[in-house]
């Protein structure tokens, strides 16, 4: 692994730590699994057009996350339906136009050199999503105890909402060459919900999904080249692994 | 829908002119009409499902509306709801809500302590999760949270529910002082008829079909109240 993938795979990590602890406090840790799903027909259009697949993975995510946040704007019992058919028939529409080494590389993520303009474009995404949450956490906090408290507060409660489901939507982007379309969204989830319940304020939250993320992410490619196997898989299960270990302090407290 | 802060007369902090509101296709609010003047205090009282709460969450833009609700300019609003659903291990502590409000009003850290000073909450309950407060606590926080911002419009809903009797009384007094000392106005909704008769200058009563708005002894009959909620209603005026 060079030293630029590291420090890419390193912001990603950050980013997924930060939009996670928001995904998991606003409880959409199960929206992250289909709207990461949407991915994978846009690297298809990507692939047939030959043009990069990142580039047709960002498109069909920042469409997604748009798609999500004008259902939620209708509001309703509706929001779960629209998601759980849409992104489900974007899984099998991009299954049908990928096939191969490609398809297992687009679920699963793959190795391969990242290109320069990928890493230039990784490193920006990265930092302006970090610089974003952690810039507006206050608006997103009020705004996810109460959008209305959030309005009299002066806060565009739209605005915001489309920016985090766009930060939420490009985090999934960053994590594809790592994790895969599979995934991305268990690498901002699970970290988050380690983060949830070991954390007593919001800046301990931040802090211990940022620190799980990285370490998820970093020790988890060790492993899986001493190991010769993809680095997404074993991603996840460090970060499983952790949030494992968070369980076990309680148990241990309450037996005491 | 009109501009929300478009002129209102003298005098006046808020007029609502033919407010109609529906929700999905149940209309809950039906040309709907009233003014409060500047530094009153206003009861919203009514039986439950007659629009109360969607009353307020409309004067504060959260739901959209046929007719004119208007503002005068400089209103800075602050909005106690009801009841929030929040998850017990939430890893938001009270300083940490109360900061984000300080934070994005611009105002320094020495407000917070004092708007939580203001409604008797302690440091120890403050560095509490906000989903492990009690609802009292809670309550006292949504209001210490307005109060940061330095309002001069408070919105109540329901604000000593959940509260215990003498939290109720600290609470309502709270509200009292604040509305005479900082000349604040104040449209709070309440279920306790002696509280309204005794705190509030005027009193909307809203019930499925019809409005009434004027001072508690017109409105407060036992006839207009036999009407709106069935049976017989009885509440007792403290004397002071």
């Amino acid at each position: 692994m060079t030293t630029e993938s590291l420090l890419l795979s390193v912001a990603m990590a950050i980013a997924a730590g930060l939009v996670g602890s928001f995904a998991v406090m606003r409880r959409m840790s199960l929206a992250a699994d289909p709207l990461s799903h949407v991915a994978l027909p846009g690297i298809g259009i990507a692939l047939a057009l030959h043009i990069h697949p990142v580039f047709g993975a960002v498109v069909a995510l920042v469409f997604g996350a748009l798609l999500v946040w004008a259902v939620e704007e209708r509001g309703g019992a509706t929001t779960e339906s629209v998601i759980g058919v849409v992104f489900s028939a974007a899984l099998a529409i991009g299954s049908i136009m990928t096939t191969g080494e490609d398809l297992i590389e687009a679920l699963f993520g793959g190795a391969g050199a990242l290109s320069s303009s990928e890493k230039i474009f990784g490193l920006l995404v990265a930092s302006a999503i970090i610089l974003f949450i952690i810039a507006f956490r206050n608006s997103l906090i009020i705004m996810m105890v109460s959008p209305d408290i959030a309005r009299t507060a002066g806060i565009n409660v739209k605005r915001f909402d489309l920016l985090y489901l766009e930060s939420f939507a490009l985090t999934i982007a960053l994590g594809l060459r790592y994790l895969g379309v599979l995934l991305m969204g268990a690498l901002i989830i699970i970290p988050a919900a380690t983060g949830k319940r070991l954390a007593h304020d919001l800046k301990s939250m931040l802090w211990i999904s940022v620190v799980l993320s990285v370490m998820s992410a970093t020790l988890g490619s060790v492993i899986s080249m001493h190991l010769h196997r993809e680095a997404g898989p074993i991603i996840v299960l460090v970060a499983t692994a952790l949030f494992l270990l968070s369980l076990l302090p309680r148990r241990a407290w309450k037996r005491a | 829908m009109e501009d929300i802060k478009a002129a209102v007369s003298a005098g006046k902090t808020l007029e609502v002119n033919n407010l109609s509101v529906h929700l999905d296709t149940t209309r809950v609010l039906k040309d709907l009409s009233f003014s409060v003047v500047k530094g009153s205090a206003v009861a919203i009282i009514g039986p439950n499902g007659a629009g109360k709460t969607v009353l307020l969450k409309t004067l504060i833009g959260s739901l959209p509306f046929a007719g004119t609700v208007r503002w005068a300019p400089g209103v800075r609003i602050g909005y106690v709801p009801q009841k929030l659903d929040l998850e017990r291990d939430i890893p938001i502590t009270g300083i940490d809500f109360l900061n984000a409000r300080a934070a994005v009003a611009r105002k320094p850290a020495a407000d917070i302590s004092t708007a939580r000073a203001l409604v008797g909450i302690s440091p120890e309950v403050a560095l509490r999760s906000i989903g492990a407060m009690s609802g009292g606590q809670f309550q006292r926080l949504l209001i210490a949270f307005a109060l940061v911002a330095d309002p001069n419009v408070l919105l109540l809903d329901e604000p000593t529910a959940g509260v215990d009797e003498p939290g109720q009384e600290q609470l309502n007094q709270l509200v009292q002082r604040l509305q005479k000392n900082q000349n604040l106005t104040v449209l709070f909704i309440s279920h306790d008829l002696s509280v309204v008769y005794q705190y509030a200058d005027n009193v909307l009563c809203l019930s499925s079909e019809h409005a009434w708005f004027g001072p508690p002894s017109t409105i407060l009959t036992p006839e207009l109240l036999r009407q709106i909620y069935g049976g017989e209603v009885s509440f007792h005026v403290h004397d002071h």
